[in-house]
């Protein structure tokens, strides 16, 4: 029996698991101290369990605690690590290397930085599964390149990039290198070390923490990372992120990130059986499907497919008891389609097409079996009211028709 | 976002989906919109020699608000003269089916579908091959394809 609705959307966001709900809690009213109170007990008791989950996030991530500075975000975390390199940086250069599938707190970093004069981009394009080529990053490095941005795994299509070896190239090149790890932390191996990573983005609400909260990684030794803050006022976080600390946020990421270091390897194993499963079950029942991101390079609970001929939207309505999203324009805030399934190279009508499931921890074999017969059952119905469909079985090649827009 | 009444009976139970057979008399086809922008309706309109609409059928790939749109004017303009039709405004789509801003462009579509079915119908009338319709796009689309073998 299946509980309606159903939540396949873990991408966007994660409930918040009742064992972190419960670590956090007395830090709302009994533990409730300032943690940058240095003179009693109440701010003593904060810092503690401040710096409890500094080692918590700091050990997922293979980091030393001192490395781990406190956000309210992994937006501001990616600001903080783009504005505040290229600030610092300026004497050196002003270059930046990265990529056009990043999330928009990155490319819009990027884009205020080039407005303001501040710094050129390069945004490396990526092949049909989504993946930068790391020879191309080589070459795009020039003797002003201050940072290369590219993102751990993609939140839209789950490709994970290479990147272990775009970690050894910006060593090579003496380049810092800042990872938005958000989708990957808690859900794959991440290690700054092993990978090279100098600055790291992380965020509390898609690991099963509170929204809210997120941290920035920065890199001590071998480079010391160095960063002009973004905010200023009372110089917390080692002067790099002034303000009162989200306490009962900060536990709360701090306990999930020791739950997600747990059991991270059964349940990934887990959740890429379910999303395997899914996946075969809407190939098995329905034709011209297609994924759109890598088959094995892949995150385990991200499923992203195309449904020739029915629109996103469209399908989201009609399985209206499953939460999942759309590549489509009419889902989105801007009524672009998907930039990121634009820069796959697939038709724009494959981009409007595409369906996007997050899996995740709460997710059952029962609810992967109900909305693989109700997706079907909508993408037929859809398919019979759609003049593409008709056109297509007809044999008319489509993109050799005149539209009249 | 959440969808208003009126479009969700139309995308639940939408009316006159389908196509008319090829060989039928009397048919006017139109084609509007594109695949790359995320909406596509055909419209298609019989209509008698007094130039009134007996009868239409729809398909659309578009939004929950594409497919409503399209299925409400499939009813709106069954009885109607076609130079009546051809006054029918997207306001009047928009009102029915309380369409938010964001998705007014969708009743201009259908509003375009109408235009079009009926110039097609009055081209074919008139023994012309203009291409005014997804029917005559699509066919010459095969016939051209077939012709390149």
């Amino acid at each position: 029996m299946v509980k309606l609705p159903i939540y396949m959307d873990n991408h966007a966001t994660t409930p918040v698991d009742p064992r972190v709900l419960q670590a956090m809690l007395p830090y709302f009213t009994d533990k409730f101290g300032n943690a940058a109170s240095r003179n009693h007990s109440f701010g003593w008791e904060a810092e503690e369990a401040v710096d409890k989950a500094r080692n918590q996030l700091a050990a997922l991530i293979n980091a030393k605690s001192k490395e781990i500075i406190f956000t309210s975000g992994a937006t501001e975390s990616d600001n903080e690590a783009i504005k505040g390199v290229v600030e610092f940086y300026k004497d050196k250069g002003n270059h930046i290397v990265t990529c056009v599938t990043e999330h928009k707190a990155v490319l819009d970093s990027c884009r205020a930085l080039e407005r303001a004069g501040k710094a050129t981009v390069t945004y490396l394009p990526v092949d049909k599964y989504g993946m930068v080529d790391p020879d191309a990053m080589r070459n795009a490095i020039t003797d002003k390149t201050v940072l290369i941005s590219i993102m751990y795994a993609n939140n839209e299509i789950g490709t994970i990039h290479p990147i272990r070896e775009i970690g050894r190239i910006a060593k090579e090149r003496g380049v810092i290198f800042h990872c938005d790890a958000v989708q990957a932390v808690g859900k794959i191996p991440v290690d700054v070390e092993r990978d090279g990573i100098d600055l790291l983005a992380m965020s509390g609400h898609k690991l099963y923490g509170p929204k809210g909260v997120g941290a920035l990684y920065v890199r001590s030794k071998g480079p010391r990372v160095r960063l002009t803050p973004i905010i200023d006022g009372g110089g917390h976080e080692r002067g790099m992120r002034s303000g009162t600390l989200n306490v009962p946020g900060i536990v709360g990421f701090g306990a999930a990130c020791e739950i997600a270091g747990r059991e991270m390897e059964p349940e990934g194993a887990r959740l890429r059986s379910l999303r395997d499963k899914l996946q075969a079950g809407l190939f098995e029942r329905l034709g011209e499907v297609y994924l759109n991101g890598h088959p094995t390079e892949r995150l385990p609970g991200n499923l992203n497919v195309s449904f020739a001929y029915v629109e996103g939207e469209s399908l989201l309505m009609g399985i209206n008891d499953v939460a999942v999203s759309s590549g489509s324009a009419c889902t989105s805030a801007t009524l672009e389609p998907s930039y990121v399934i634009r820069a796959l190279g697939t038709d724009e009508e494959l981009a409007h097409s595409s369906i996007r499931f997050g899996l995740g921890r709460f997710n059952t074999d029962e609810e992967v079996d109900f909305v693989t017969e109700r997706v079907s059952r909508e993408v037929k119905r859809l398919r019979e009211m759609s003049p593409l469909y008709e056109m297509a079985r007809e044999g008319i090649d489509l993109k050799s028709v005149n539209w009249r827009a | 976002m959440s969808y208003s009444n009126k479009v969700l009976d139309h995308y639940n139970n939408p009316r006159n989906v389908g196509s008319f057979a090829k060989d039928e008399p009397g048919i006017g086809t139109g084609v509007v919109g594109a695949p790359e922008c995320g909406d596509v309706m055909k419209l298609q309109l019989r209509i008698n020699d007094a130039g009134v609409i007996e009868d239409a059928r729809f398909k659309t790939f578009g939004c929950g608000s594409a497919i409503a749109s399209s299925s409400y004017v499939t009813e709106l303009v069954k009885g109607k003269h076609i130079d009546e039709a051809m006054a029918i405004k997207n306001t009047v789509i928009v009102k029915e089916l309380n369409l938010p801003p964001v998705k007014i462009h969708c009743s201009v579509l259908a509003e375009d579908a109408i235009k079009a079915a009926i110039t097609d119908w009055r081209s074919r009338k008139a023994g012309g091959s203009v291409q005014a319709g997804g029917q005559a796009a699509g066919e010459a689309a095969i016939a051209d394809q077939r012709a390149r073998g």
